[in-house]
């Protein structure tokens, strides 16, 4: 993986000293492209350095959007409490750069094990149909809702 | 317009023959027909104040609500939906009023068929790439399929606002962008 990031690096490196000559707009277009490709690397590392990813606005203490509450409050109903939350409104680059990385236009997004989940819609129709309890025990999550469920029966 | 109204009215309560009731004795005329009028003149009024409303709301449609305009063509052309709902919810969210920031959108499509739920968001993401790159600030998303429509034909509602929107510069940047 390393060895591919610097050959695309110095395949930048290249281009750019090649277009040096040419219109300045060309040149700051390569930068750019070099700026992507490390960003992207980066997020790579980011959604799967923890179970649980969540890029959200604002903090799982203060979410700043109805759709980030959301999120929050359903991880919550099911008992996971550990998770990374990124905050998109302290970093503009985070903001877009995982809109680009996952394509995928709107915060918040949520990513199990690396892999991208979806947004507010999508985790809230999966809490109610149940895939959310199958996905998060194949994290080695058991969600809290089941123990909440044999409580009920058991009374 | 009270003349439309009374012979609207007049009109409605011939045609439906609620005011044909007759009852013996003084109460025929005087006490039974006040009910009777109102009873037929209410839906009467309410037809025209519909009709009045759609007519002003048709032009509406073009001029004042672009991206409403756009977002319901462009899914419309693009997914052939049995059922399509376009709210824009933007009045919920700290935006100027009349703002078209924030929608919700509800899609019936048997295009939908054998897709995954993040399959079918995208689907619908990428046919509005442009919208939201531009104007849209927030979209969601119900993207079902005809038989899944006819099971639960319900809308869901969006969280309350938290105030994201207040101090967000994007915001501001795709508003402008919106009233174009």
């Amino acid at each position: 993986m390393n060895t591919l990031v610097r050959s695309a690096v110095r395949c930048l490196r290249v281009d750019t000293v090649c277009r040096t000559g040419r219109a300045d707009g060309q040149v700051f277009a390569s930068a750019r492209l070099l700026c992507a490709a490390a960003g992207q690397r980066d997020f790579a590392e980011m959604v799967k350095k923890d179970k649980v990813v969540v890029f959200m606005k604002g903090t799982p203490a203060q979410p700043m959007c109805g759709f980030s509450n959301a999120v929050v409050q359903i991880l919550r109903m099911h008992g996971v409490d550990e998770y990374a939350a990124y905050n998109v409104l302290d970093d503009q680059d985070l903001r877009q750069g995982v809109k680009a990385f996952s394509n995928w236009p709107t915060i918040p997004q949520v990513f199990f094990n690396g892999e991208f989940v979806g947004g507010c819609d999508i985790l809230l129709q999966m809490h109610q149909n149940g895939d959310l309890v199958e996905e998060l025990r194949k994290l080695g999550i058991r969600s809290a809702l089941l123990d909440a469920e044999k409580g009920e029966k058991s009374k | 317009m009270i003349k439309m109204n009374a012979y609207t009215s007049y009109q409605f309560s011939r045609r439906s023959g609620l005011c044909k009731v007759v009852l013996p004795g003084p109460f025929h005329h005087s006490l039974l027909m006040l009910p009777c009028v109102l009873r037929s003149a209410r839906p009467a009024v309410q037809t025209l104040a519909f009709s009045r409303q759609t007519a002003q709301f048709r032009p509406q449609m073009a001029s004042d609500r672009p991206v409403e305009t756009t977002v319901r063509a462009k899914l419309t052309a693009a997914l052939e939906p049995a059922h399509l709902e376009v709210i824009n919810e933007s009045h919920m969210h700290a935006v100027p009023p009349g703002s078209e920031s924030h929608f919700r959108v509800l899609v019936v499509s048997s295009r939908f068929e054998g897709l995954s739920l993040l399959q079918r968001h995208r689907l619908v993401n990428e046919t509005l790439r442009e919208e939201l790159s531009n104007s849209i600030h927030a979209l969601a998303i119900q993207a079902k399929t005809p038989e899944q429509w006819e099971n639960n034909p319900s809308l869901a509602k969006s969280p309350p606002c938290m105030g994201g929107s207040k101090h967000d510069n994007t915001v501001a940047g795709k508003l402008k962008a919106g009233q174009h």
